[in-house]
């Protein structure tokens, strides 16, 4: 393992100070599962890390009351499990409470974080779908104040995001998902039961009137260098009847969306394929669940 | 450039000198001869390196010792109580837990985790909660015996 010098600060503007000092040298770690795997593998080289484990403020969850919005407010250090386990995001966001519970081991979800898990960057991993389906966005502290971003815009490339320097994620901000809607993450993982996915939907469908489809959100995970809204499937949908020729079109357009990688969970074109498959699976889903199913 | 950290193993409080680089695992076998706890995949994967940090279960071999500062840590040479096995111990042993040894602290920390925060768990809230934790030997239908009996023996004890 390489050398480093380790920080520990007590508060949030002493972390963000250390990060402003030593700039480009410097990595935050929240549960610390990726960062410290990627420096054993010398895949990143920090002079220092800055460890938020001792910060405090940055776990708690919140219900917020926005007008008639609501939502849940997640501290970027809340844990994976805690995430999955709080009664709160189960019932203001039971799709995200999912997902987490999909992330890798019970042992995993007790180290690795929901801040650091986005800003990692990895577009396999099973949360950020579900998030960017529900339009949730991302708190991003810095010395010079505070901005939000929807975490749909974070990812900009393999393992790149939008995080800028001197800047660290400090809380998630989730809406509930529309009214009368029904939402389904389902993760393909034809090896075993604790990997990444080979695809991952997260699809929230918003039936309306009569059989039309009122609201249609689809985001993938695994099947690009970031997550990837499926915009242009969507907007097949949107307004149109909920029939099974619709759904399947809808879910055919995503092919033309995704552009996977080739790796030991599947071929490029393999993955292309049931992206596709579990497209139409998640839409279905969702449509069953929001009429009671 | 050595670090001074403190926390808790097992009950005794340690007070250490650590390079920053210094991963958990190799802290607790080698700073502290505690070799109890082993070294699978090294990468938080196979969990035989789990170890308890104020009561939960963690990947040692992806912790940085400096990260564990202040806290209370259980390893397995922590689970006997004065010569008494830890039910979940007794029960491996009783029902065909491990054949090689070599996942098993990491397998019965993992047990006593979840029998910690939920006593009567049902065969799939087992699986779900094991399935890191790899048996190279495959023995998982003893492992799940075991972990379903210890349940049982700990529900007996606290009745």
């Amino acid at each position: 393992m390489i050398d480093f010098e380790f920080h520990s600060p007590n508060t949030l503007d002493e972390a963000l100070e250390l990060l402003d000092r030593h700039g480009d040298d410097a990595r935050v770690m929240a549960g610390g599962t990726a960062l410290v795997m990627m420096m054993k593998q010398r895949l990143a080289q920090p002079g220092h890390v800055i460890g938020l484990r001792k910060v405090s403020g940055l776990d708690a969850i919140s219900q917020v009351s926005n007008g008639d919005a609501g939502g849940v407010r997640i501290g970027a250090l809340c844990t994976q499990r805690q995430v999955e386990t709080d009664p709160t995001v189960a019932e203001v966001a039971p799709l995200v409470s999912y997902a987490f519970s999909r992330v890798a081991t019970p042992r995993i979800r007790n180290m690795g974080t929901i801040g650091g898990g986005l800003v990692h960057g990895d577009p396999n991993q099973d949360p950020p779908p579900a998030l960017i389906a529900l339009g949730a966005s991302a708190v991003l502290s810095s010395t010079g104040g505070q901005r939000v971003a929807p975490v749909e815009d974070l990812f900009l490339d393999y393992f790149e995001t939008d995080v800028q320097p001197g800047e660290i994620l400090t809380s998630v901000l989730v809406p509930p998902a529309p009214v009368g809607s029904g939402a389904v993450y389902l993760k393909f993982l034809p090896r075993t039961a604790d990997d990444y996915a080979t695809v991952s939907v997260a699809a929230i469908v918003t039936p309306g009137e009569g059989n039309t489809c009122n609201d249609l959100k689809l985001v993938l995970g695994a099947s690009g260098v970031t997550p990837i809204r499926a915009k242009a499937a969507e907007d097949l949908l949107r307004g149109q009847p909920l029939s099974d020729e619709n759904i399947r079109a809808c879910a055919a357009a995503v092919k033309d969306e995704v552009d996977p990688l080739d790796d030991f969970r599947g071929s490029a074109d393999y993955k292309r394929d049931m992206a596709e498959v579990f497209a139409r699976r998640a839409i279905e889903q969702a449509l069953s669940a929001a009429r009671g199913g | 450039m050595d670090q001074s950290i403190q926390f808790r193993v097992n009950g005794v409080d340690h007070q250490l000198q650590v390079p920053a680089r210094r991963l958990l695992v190799d802290c607790l076998r080698y700073d502290l001869g505690l070799t109890g706890t082993k070294e699978g995949c090294s990468v938080g994967v196979c969990g035989a390196c789990t170890v308890l940090i104020d009561g939960r279960m963690i990947a040692s071999c992806i912790t940085l010792a400096v990260a564990a500062d202040g806290a209370d840590i259980t390893t397995i040479e922590g689970l006997a109580e004065e010569g008494q096995l830890h039910p979940v111990q007794q029960a491996f042993i009783d029902h065909g837990g491990f054949q090689c040894g070599i996942c098993t602290p990491g397998q019965v920390l993992a047990a006593k985790s979840l029998l910690d925060i939920n006593p009567d768990p049902t065969e799939n809230d087992i699986r779900e909660w094991m399935m890191g934790n790899l048996c190279r030997c495959t023995g998982y239908y003893g492992i799940l015996e075991s972990v379903k009996n210890a349940a049982r023996a700990v529900q007996e004890t606290a009745q």
